[in-house]
């Protein structure tokens, strides 16, 4: 049975969704990343959907339920690299992903697993001369 | 003096428009320089030529003896009013202008077809009728592609506003600006939030600024568009602020009741900018402080 890997990067948890998500596969996922998260005692977990095309409702409902549950599992979920016409899908689909934090890729994701919740951000000084 | 069997009144149209033609075209040009003539818009020699082919293809037609304009025989009669309807919507000749181009043939035509049949009250009358029945249909084709030129031309125009309007402007790393100028619809707002998601990817710019004061009026729907687009932005992982709020609009917004409350408003793209660059992590310091 065909299986999404769930690697471990520190306190963090990486997946990376490489292959066109069916809702058995999304099932399993939901299953396998909370026992991770549970084993592990991960802080974050950072989901890779960059290689997926093609989206539904159930898909954009696991996304929403994984970042909720990881939540409660004390573990901050950042969904990243989100095709544009994925993203334009879910908002017509009326799925917004209320609570589930986005950035654009796997490093902006990691520096934002990073920060701490309320932290400052580092600053860089842009100076014209 | 009809030679055909199974339509002689349009074949008495031919006959006359063979042995008369010159009369004809003199006649029908000395009508048109009454009401409809342009000399602004077209000189006498082109008038000439394009009327002289017009009769020629006419009387191709008409001794077909079918009287159905939309036979093979009058293909080319067609054809050819296609093309000066288009050129006349080009030059900017009226819808009635140009039909009436086709229409005052009528008169000439009908004398010709008087003497021709000569007594003969009832031959006069069914020739008159049918040769009328003939040009009021070619009159009607023409306006009709009058009016089918001039619609291509806006749909091109509407594809071409639609191509020039949506420009995504990099401001700095990482931050995006897209100025929207005039209304926003259904359509537009689908190419608008296309090429903004595909540049946020394409230059990877975790801030997008969109810059409504161009836009003249926003209604619930253009609202909803927005909204749209600041979502799927922010599923993609960037921020979306919108800027060129103006007093108006922003007295629109709350009065239809629109939530705006999630998404960042500034009044100018100038602070909308400085926000970016604070998201960003940049900031901007005069470089002047002399030492």
């Amino acid at each position: 049975m065909e299986k999404i890997p769930i690697l471990r990067m520190g306190e963090f948890l990486l997946v990376t969704i490489q292959v066109d998500m069916h809702d058995r596969l999304a099932m399993t996922l939901q299953e396998d990343l909370t026992t991770r998260i549970n084993e592990t005692g991960a802080r974050g977990v950072l989901i890779d959907i960059s290689s997926l095309e093609i989206v539904d409702s159930f898909i954009g409902r696991m996304l929403a339920n994984i970042a909720a549950m990881s939540r409660v599992l004390d573990a901050q979920t950042v969904v990243v690299g989100m095709q544009p016409a994925v993203a334009i899908t879910l908002v017509e689909l009326g799925m917004a992903l209320p609570g589930v934090r986005t950035a654009l890729n796997v490093d902006a994701g990691m520096e934002l697993l990073k920060l701490p919740l309320n932290g400052h951000k580092a600053s860089r000084h842009v100076s014209r001369r | 003096m009809s030679k055909g069997i199974q339509n002689p009144k349009t074949t008495a149209l031919a006959a006359v428009l063979a042995k008369h033609e010159s009369s004809v075209l003199a006649e029908w040009i000395k009508e048109m320089a009454g009401a409809t003539r342009r000399a602004d818009l077209m000189n006498d020699s082109e008038l000439r030529t394009q009327c002289s082919s017009v009769l020629t293809l006419l009387r191709d037609g008409a001794e077909s003896g079918s009287s159905d304009i939309r036979t093979a025989p009058w293909h080319a009669v067609r054809e050819l009013l296609t093309e000066i309807s288009r050129t006349r919507a080009q030059q900017g000749f009226t819808p009635t202008e140009t039909a009436t181009f086709v229409l005052s043939v009528k008169k000439p035509l009908f004398n010709l077809l008087r003497d021709h049949a000569g007594n003969d009250a009832n031959a006069v009358a069914s020739e008159l009728w049918s040769t009328t029945e003939l040009i009021d249909s070619l009159g009607l084709y023409t306006s009709e592609m009058y009016f089918k030129s001039r619609e291509e031309l806006i749909r091109r125009q509407q594809e071409e506003m639609l191509e020039l309007s949506t420009p995504v402007v990099k401001l700095w790393d990482g931050i995006l600006a897209l100025p929207i100028i005039g209304t926003l619809d259904s359509a537009r707002t689908q190419v608008v939030m296309e090429t903004l998601l595909e540049n946020i990817v394409k230059t990877s710019s975790r801030v997008a600024i969109i810059d409504i004061t161009g836009v003249p009026t926003v209604d619930t729907v253009v609202a909803q568009h927005l909204l749209k687009t600041v979502t799927a932005a922010r599923l993609m992982g960037a921020d979306c602020i919108i800027s060129g709020v103006r007093p108006q609009i922003a007295q629109t917004i709350v009065h239809l009741g629109i939530n705006l409350l999630d998404v960042t408003t500034k009044a100018t793209l100038a602070d909308a900018f400085a926000v970016a660059l604070d998201r960003t992590g940049l900031s901007l310091e005069h470089a002047l402080k002399t030492a």
